[in-house]
């Protein structure tokens, strides 16, 4: 290999690692003006970079800082950061990894419902930048012929997530953010989570069971009638008519079509 | 034979009012004072964004921007290209930055003098360059080649440094003005820049001054910086944007106006960010300097014409 590549192909690459080791020397060639040193110079791109990427880690999980408290998430997303640093400049889409990191760190093996929290606030601002779209009017079934009812199919609203947890996850994270205690709060009941923006604001919702299933199959693409059929199986006790309503009225979906004449009925 | 109105729906050109950037003081535009500057008796000369920040598909922040634009100048301004990034310029990020500039019609596009990007990830932080002529070359080319995507010219910064580099072979106004002269870019000088790697490196920031090239400036940056030490004991100063902009900062800034004349000028202020009357206050007191130096200027009063 040429010379003049060895040097320069790998300086960024090395100077990009001695920002995320403290241990590592300076780059080569890193010098300050007229002979000075440059190791507390150098350590002001450290400092910038894991101190930025901190605060954003907190903007994005700030449920669980206060669960955790300051110090100690500052720490974490230390460890994080230099482990999984952003792949984009979109920065409010950094943290992707930050539940399953959760989930291997010994420290907080006593709080196991924390990942979910993390994949709740997530998804919470995966939400708030969704795109823009006018959710399914609640009217737009009834203007279907019920003989198509079984047969339609939905478009989830772009902003739509569902996140479901062995653990108290919707309550835990709700208390968090609100700044409430979680006494009363039992961290092992299962909740799953819906996460909508029917109007400007993000809502995260508890999902009675059977729902985050129903959903989720229509959001996959199945059918109302299988989606039903399939929920109805699992949970004898699921209430059809009030998760339709409920989905309707939260904004779920955008549009839904049916038939062979495969109409979109968005408004 | 009456002309009667057109019977398709109208057309409209453009959604938002068009037109260059003022020659006045404007502001960073920070979400929690969007409400406050719509309803400001003062209107502010124009507005400032992080592209970044708007490259999400839609929601609030579209929504509060869209309401700002509707009223306002402004300008997108790139923190994520990384144009001196060895690994050339992300075309997804190229792409998502057309998006923006596509969505709002901003008057102007500007981006840093450094790398932020590197197959181990994004870093948050725009970090130096070697100045010689294998850079140069590179930095050109992306700039070329981000003009060529967004079919029009971007204003590029001067950056705020700590360190310097062995293989450096120009100096940073020699190197700026290169890379202008070759992509056609237009300049954007940031003041405080200029004063804190001045003061970090041992430059005059008058002499930096004098090599700039000044006739191709089209934006000003001014902010408050933080001060620290260096290895030896002596001041370091960090760009620090979390202050108001500082006295010698505002002497210089007098003295770029006093020679080239009115420009849009924006007061930078990303953390600790204060109540809007704060930020107004630092625009005020850059529109008093504007009105006061840049009609007399020595290279006239090129930009105070619209």
């Amino acid at each position: 290999m040429p010379r003049n590549e060895t040097v320069t192909g790998n300086r960024q690459r090395d100077f990009g690692a001695a920002l995320l080791n403290p241990e590592l020397p300076l780059p080569q060639g890193i010098v300050g003006p007229h002979g000075k040193n440059a190791v507390k110079r150098f350590a002001v791109y450290r400092n910038n970079v894991t101190v930025s990427l901190i605060d954003a880690l907190a903007g994005i999980f700030p449920a669980i800082q206060r669960l955790v408290g300051e110090s100690f998430f500052r720490d974490m997303a230390r460890l994080y950061l230099a482990k999984e640093p952003p792949r984009s400049p979109v920065i409010f889409e950094y943290g992707g990894g930050f539940a399953a990191f959760l989930e291997r760190f010994e420290p907080l093996a006593r709080y196991p419902y924390l990942p979910d929290v993390a994949r709740l606030e997530r998804a919470w601002l995966d939400a708030f930048h969704a795109a823009d779209a006018d959710p399914l009017h609640p009217g737009s079934l009834g203007a279907i012929p019920p003989e198509h009812l079984a047969g339609t199919t939905f478009t989830a609203h772009p902003a739509t997530r569902i996140v479901r947890s062995g653990f108290a996850a919707v309550s835990i994270f709700s208390a968090s953010r609100e700044d409430r205690a979680l006494e009363g709060i039992k961290p092992g009941d299962a909740e799953d989570g819906l996460i909508i923006r029917p109007s400007d604001a993000v809502e995260v919702r508890r999902l009675p069971a059977g729902a985050a299933e129903f959903f989720t199959a229509l959001i996959a693409g199945a059918s109302l009638g299988e989606a039903a059929g399939e929920t109805i199986a699992r949970h004898p006790g699921f209430d059809l008519p009030s998760a339709i309503s409920a989905m309707l009225e939260a904004g779920v979906f955008s549009g839904c079509s049916f038939g062979a004449a495969n109409s979109e009925e968005t408004a | 034979m009456t002309q009667s109105a057109p019977k398709s729906p109208i057309v409209e050109t453009s959604r938002f009012p068009t037109g260059p950037l003022p020659p006045r003081a404007g502001a960073g535009l920070k979400t929690e004072h969007v409400d406050a500057i719509l309803a400001d008796e003062h209107r502010i000369g124009f507005l400032e964004v992080h592209a970044e920040n708007y490259m999400g598909g839609g929601g609030p922040a579209h929504r509060a921007l869209a309401a700002i634009r509707r009223e306002f100048p402004l300008s997108v301004h790139g923190v994520g290209l990384s144009i001196g990034s060895e690994g050339g310029i992300d075309p997804v990020h190229l792409e998502r930055l057309a998006g923006v500039v596509e969505r709002y019609e901003p008057a102007m596009v500007s981006e840093h003098l450094a790398w932020s990007s590197h197959d181990a990830g994004y870093f948050n932080d725009l970090l130096p360059v070697p100045y010689n002529a294998q850079t140069l070359d590179r930095v050109v080319a992306h700039v070329s080649q981000i003009q060529d995507r967004l079919k029009r010219p971007i204003l590029l910064e001067n950056p705020s440094t700590y360190v310097a580099f062995e293989q450096s072979t120009m100096s940073e106004t020699d190197f700026i003005r290169d890379i202008a002269r070759k992509s056609g870019c237009g300049l954007l000088l940031d003041v405080n820049n200029v004063f804190v790697s001045a003061t970090n490196h041992g430059w005059k920031p008058m002499h930096y001054l004098r090599d700039f090239p000044l006739e191709l400036v089209e934006e000003i940056h001014l902010a408050g910086h933080a001060e620290d030490v260096d290895d030896e004991g002596d001041l370091l100063l960090i760009d620090a944007h979390d202050r108001p902009v500082a006295d010698a900062v505002w002497k210089l800034f007098e003295i770029v106006i006093s020679q080239a004349g009115a420009l849009p000028t924006l007061i930078e202020w990303d953390n600790d960010v204060p109540e809007w009357p704060v930020l107004r206050r630092e625009a005020l007191l850059a529109d008093a300097i504007l009105d006061r130096l840049g009609p007399a200027s020595l290279l006239g009063s090129r930009h105070a014409a619209e």
